[in-house]
């Protein structure tokens, strides 16, 4: 991992990750710190976790475009708000359980302001691993959700994560970038395009499909291997911008399987899944099951954790099961 | 922009005083007792310390107000409507539905609002971003200032951002606490002491001036203190009274949140000495 000189952290990468794997907090990081170069209005703000954010790259490279505010989120937020109004283009990063902690500042100075501040929250979910809740996103999607103004971007793997933060640079308004703690298995090719605001059909199934965003992608396109090897046909759709939701390509893939599974490192209250419930609400035939984390988080591997919630390949394929079995049933008895 | 006497400016704050109460008692909602002691303080901002374009509220250069104790934004609109910014026909829409004039500071309805504040405790930290901006470009050459409640400042995030600016030297920011003694459930002192408030702020790396913020002189004197401070932000503690300038309404709570009736608002105009409720 390419951590750099100052810190001394380092990313566990998951056991049955590939070679080319990274955690998207990486990608963000080595992004920005190019995107540095060519974007002078740019500037990154950090609470005393840039080792771990990975925006120690950028401080080394524009030291003077740094600002560090230390333990310090409340401020570090409104500072970001200000920056932001004199025409600055922050950044600001921290856990995605801090920033959501300091929503007050964030509806009052960023979102009630339109105030151009793009806010990483990094360690999502229980996949933030061995710290236990206390560093574990798991609200952060709901909260933001919630400003009319905010939208939120959760990339699946590496190049999406660079794409966004690309992406984010130059987009105008109080933004969202939900990252990961661990290191994420490739999807997409180097020379993938990311288009706000739209879903991707990753696979295409006719007995349900299951809409993912973030770090549970991969395992959900796993998952429907295993699926598919005990006869059922599961598509899978990565949804990297949760606002403003691809509400569409949701209405034509729930309208031909007429199931489907949300799954998301997340609370099951307020997230991805809730996003997909009310975009699907007024479909009556359609059926949704949100497959998310239930109760607080705890410590433990990523992998062990992941097995824990059912958020792994087999927990996604034996949840979607679960979910299909009044239909298996009725296709084996019928 | 002409240069007034100490005589015109405190005139014009009588002014603010007066526009204040007929916008909160036609509003039949408002704070009045937070606005009437911040007068001279917006009187001097607006009238002799900012520099500013009335008519180019985005004009890079101007000099940055935030009103971090967003509820006394009447002598704020005031303020912004004698100085020609705005008509002074809208001050009568205060707190109506679609008005610009919102019961707390609006930025995205109302350009001349630097940022929007209500929610108390804020406002220093967008200030400490706006100075900072300043300090990275060299570009626009501005000052940045921010008012704040007594009450206001008991809350944490004023001491991170009086932190930050301590630390990163931020001489062109001026905090001014508007050091009324009184909150809305009574006084300052019995509630939550901010005492010795001068050291706590010296001791956060700030350059201090205790001054009388009713008292115009006093103010530029204090404004002129901040430019010729070069290493450290400024905080003007100004010492003035809730409800100045009405009799009944200083030194009290109860006016803290409450608007005047006709009565009442007949009363308070003419001990302000800037005619009857002519307006209303």
């Amino acid at each position: 991992m390419s951590s750099s000189k100052h810190c001394s952290n380092s990313v566990l990468a998951p056991r049955r990750t590939t070679e080319m794997a990274k955690a998207t907090r990486v990608a963000f990081g080595e992004a920005l710190a190019r995107l540095g170069a060519t974007h002078e209005n740019v500037v990154v703000v950090d609470g005393d976790l840039s080792c771990s954010t990975n925006t120690r790259k950028f401080s080394e490279q524009f030291p003077d475009r740094f600002i560090q505010l230390g333990i310090a989120e409340g401020n570090m937020v409104g500072v970001a708000a200000g920056l932001a109004m004199a025409g600055k283009v922050p950044f600001v990063s921290s856990f995605a359980c801090f920033l959501a902690g300091r929503f007050e500042q964030i509806r009052m100075s960023v979102g009630y302001n339109n105030a151009n501040v793009c806010l990483v929250g990094t360690h999502a979910g229980v996949g933030t691993g061995e710290d236990g809740y206390s560093q574990m996103g798991l609200e952060d999607v709901a909260l933001m959700r919630s400003l009319p103004n905010m939208v939120v971007l959760q990339p699946a793997d590496a190049v999406e994560a660079e794409r966004a933060t690309e992406f984010l640079a130059d987009y105008v308004g109080p933004a969202y970038l939900r990252l990961t703690r661990q290191a994420l298995p490739d999807i997409f090719d180097a020379d993938y395009s990311f288009e706000f605001g739209k879903g991707i059909r990753l696979r295409e199934g006719k007995d349900l499909v299951l809409v993912a965003s973030g770090g549970v992608v991969a395992n959900c396109l796993e998952a429907a291997e295993l699926l598919a090897a005990g006869g059922l046909d599961a598509g899978v759709v990565n949804i990297h911008t949760i606002k403003p939701l691809d509400e569409q390509l949701l209405r034509e893939v729930a309208s031909n399987t007429s199931r489907v599974m949300t799954v998301e490192d997340h609370g099951v209250v307020g997230g991805l899944g809730s996003a997909v419930v009310e975009a699907l609400s007024e479909m009556p035939d359609v059926v949704v099951r949100r497959h998310g984390v239930l109760g607080y988080g705890e410590s433990g591997t990523q992998v062990d954790l992941y097995a824990r919630h059912m958020l792994d390949a087999a927990g996604i394929a034996e949840a979607a099961r679960r979910f299909l079995a009044p239909d298996v049933e009725a296709v084996a008895t019928g | 922009m002409v240069v007034l006497s100490t005589k015109e400016l405190s005139g014009l704050a009588q002014e603010l005083r007066a526009d204040s109460l007929k916008m909160i008692a036609t509003a039949v909602s408002g704070h009045p007792g937070g606005s009437l002691s911040a007068a001279e303080i917006l009187a001097t901002l607006y009238f002799k310390e900012l520099g500013f374009r009335a008519q180019e509220p985005s004009w890079p250069g101007r000099d940055r107000f935030i009103l971090s104790k967003g509820h006394a934004v009447p002598v704020l609109y005031a303020a912004l409507c004698r100085a020609g910014c705005i008509e002074e026909e809208e001050l009568s829409t205060l707190r109506s539905i679609d008005s610009r004039l919102q019961g707390h500071p609006d930025h995205v309805r109302l350009p001349w609002i630097e940022a929007a504040t209500g929610s108390l405790g804020q406002g220093l930290s967008v200030s400490v971003g706006m100075a900072l901006a300043e300090k990275l470009d060299n570009e626009n050459n501005y000052r940045t200032y921010c008012l704040m409640g007594d009450g206001e400042i008991q809350a944490g995030q004023v001491w991170e951002a009086a932190m930050s600016a301590g630390n990163f030297g931020l001489a062109k920011l001026t905090g001014i606490v508007d050091y009324n003694k009184v909150q809305l459930d009574g006084r300052v002192a019995n509630i939550m002491d901010l005492e010795p408030l001068a050291d706590k702020w010296q001791a956060f790396g700030w350059h201090v001036v205790d001054v009388d913020g009713n008292d115009i002189d006093s103010l530029l004197a204090a404004y002129d203190s901040a430019r010729a401070n070069d290493e450290k932000p400024t905080v003007i503690i100004a010492q003035t009274i809730k409800g100045k300038g009405v009799s009944f309404m200083e030194d009290t709570h109860a006016w803290h949140g409450k608007a005047p009736d006709d009565n009442e608002l007949e009363q308070a105009l003419l001990e302000l000495g800037v005619g009857a409720a002519q307006d209303n």
